[in-house]
């Protein structure tokens, strides 16, 4: 009987944290403009004005060339600084650390901002390079703490082995820790690509007409008009980033990238 | 380990160059947080402390209160709902229902807050899924107004704050040990008196980060503000963005920026000595 009530009251829980998500997918098949519950019918015409709507089809192309770089950039950066974290030890180590871990506590309206600025400072505002930059520095922990995870886990004596066999050091790199270090930073890069593609705050700030990402052009959508388009983009975003998720997992082991122990 | 290794400087170079790239983008802040407003131009004047005196007027103390009490809120409403299912996703017995839990508190983390935002906007409106059950079953007559109130902004920022917390205490629940738990059950205590007086206090120093950990992430929150408080809430982060783009004053926008820079970093450091404390407190008990 308590087990009962516990599990009833965790089963409410999750219908409250996962309704919004199918009343999204729910409406964006709704037949007319005026939403109604339940839906009378299925349509796919908003998926069809979202796929053909101008505005989402440049942000799309512009959050797609901003996660490509940003997150492939914190896999390089991030992954350069795990080795770095995991294997030296270096005057000023400590504050190195502190800077590169601390967009995980900046507030994104704060870090934007400070983008936004940086770039007028060099004429680059509401550019591409600022965009990057700011996307960079904000899934760069991710990719990080990742790679560092999957470094920490390498017997150590693989890479001795290989040196006393006449290994150079970069051979040690690049035959035996990398290939060990690669689904670590694989997952990493998944992560970091998923929440580049998803940034709104910093993005709204660092981002203008030409350059905004799809978040960005939601968010314009939705103070303008009130129809089902902006349910069938955030459908098409969410059975996205949920398969992503789900191939991180299979392949990755997504809890173990994000070091959620459950036992 | 301690000693240099080939390659320290091809791995130094990019980590010391994005460090700086975003040194400078928060000095930039800074310095113009310092900085005098010449209204109509986007040039900011000479030195001043000007910015930070201006705080000081009743209106921007609201905002501030209402930021605060608001992060406040969220906090112990996500503790309060986050606890059961991390507890279930901990204890599980079966593997399958494990991985279930884990997928559907994790993956809302990954949507991103406009979706996640529209999504409540969908919920909530007058003609919104709640209150079209609502009317269907007959229970109002009249919607209920809680787009574009505070009700209305916590029970959004609750959802979103929940996935960061139950990780938080799913960590703390998991290293509590059993054994811990047998030993007061055999002495006799109830399962109720076994969770109260041993599962919950062994747990506390997560319960104490993950309220620390929404309470910053939230006093930063944008998006839902923005279009569930629909101008009727305002938040720190809503009142810079105007400050900012409505009212183009770039300087008082960039204290209020700094302001919730401190306050977040403030918030992490004070939860890191309270939770050492209790760390030490539990390890003397």
């Amino acid at each position: 009987m308590r087990s009962f009530a516990f599990w009833s009251l965790v089963t409410a829980i999750l219908a409250y944290m996962t309704l919004p998500t199918l009343v999204v997918l729910m409406t964006s098949v709704n037949p007319t403009e005026i939403l109604a519950f339940p839906s009378e019918g299925v349509s796919f015409q908003w998926y069809e004005k979202a796929l053909t709507y101008p505005d989402f089809q440049i942000a799309f192309r512009n959050g797609l060339i901003v996660t490509g770089f940003a997150s492939t950039l914190a896999l390089i950066v991030g992954s350069a600084f795990a080795w770095l974290v995991q294997r030296y030890s270096f005057r000023g180590r400590g504050l190195l650390e502190a800077v590169l871990w601390s967009p995980l506590i900046i507030p994104h309206f704060t870090l934007g901002f400070g983008f936004l600025l940086l770039g007028g400072a060099f004429g680059l505002q509401q550019g591409y390079v600022m965009i990057v930059l700011a996307h960079m520095v904000l899934v760069m922990p991710f990719v990080t703490r990742a790679v560092y995870v999957s470094l920490a886990n390498i017997d150590p004596n693989l890479a001795r082995a290989a040196a006393n066999l006449g290994a150079s050091p970069f051979q040690v790199l690049m035959r035996i820790e990398l290939p060990l270090v690669l689904p670590g930073m694989a997952g990493g890069w998944l992560i970091a690509a998923v929440l580049s593609l998803t940034e709104f705050t910093a993005s709204l700030y660092v981002t203008g007409s030409r350059t905004q990402t799809l978040p960005v052009a939601m968010y314009n959508y939705i103070r303008e008009y009130a129809d089902p388009t902006v349910s069938a983009v955030s459908a098409m975003l969410i059975i996205v980033t949920t398969l992503i998720m789900f191939i991180a997992d299979r392949a990755f082991g997504l809890r173990r990238v994000l070091a959620i122990d459950t036992h | 380990m301690t000693q240099r290794r080939p390659f320290f400087i091809t791995f130094l170079a990019p980590a010391v160059l994005t460090a700086v790239i975003l040194v400078a983008a928060m000095f930039e802040v800074l310095q113009y947080s310092v900085r005098a407003f010449i209204p109509g131009a986007l040039d900011v004047g000479g030195f001043t402390l000007d910015n930070f005196t201006r705080i000081n007027r009743p209106i921007y103390w609201w905002v501030m209160l209402d930021t605060f009490y608001i992060s406040f809120l969220t906090a112990i409403f996500s503790l309060l709902l986050s606890y059961p299912v991390a507890f279930a996703l901990v204890r599980a017995r079966r593997d399958w229902v494990r991985s279930l839990l884990v997928s559907l508190s994790i993956t809302p983390l990954f949507t991103g807050e406009i979706v996640r935002t529209f999504s409540w906007m969908l919920m909530l409106g007058s003609d919104g899924f709640i209150n079209s059950m609502l009317r269907k079953l007959s229970l109002i007559d009249m919607p209920l107004q809680i787009m574009y109130t505070r009700f209305g902004v916590v029970v959004a920022l609750v959802q979103f704050s929940m996935p960061v917390m139950i990780i938080l205490l799913a960590t703390a629940i998991s290293h509590v040990d059993r054994d811990c738990e047998k030993a007061a059950a055999n002495l006799g205590a109830s399962p109720g008196a076994v969770f109260w007086h041993v599962t919950l206090p062994l747990t506390l120093p997560g319960i104490l980060s993950g309220i620390v950990v929404v309470f910053a992430w939230t006093m930063s929150a944008f998006s839902t503000p923005q279009l569930i408080g629909g101008g009727k809430v305002l938040m720190i982060a809503n009142l810079a963005y105007l400050q900012g783009f409505s009212v183009l004053n770039l300087p008082f926008a960039a204290t209020l920026s700094l302001i919730a820079l401190v306050s977040a970093l403030g918030s992490l450091v004070l939860m890191k000595s309270a939770t050492s404390r209790i760390e030490k407190r539990l390890a003397i008990a």
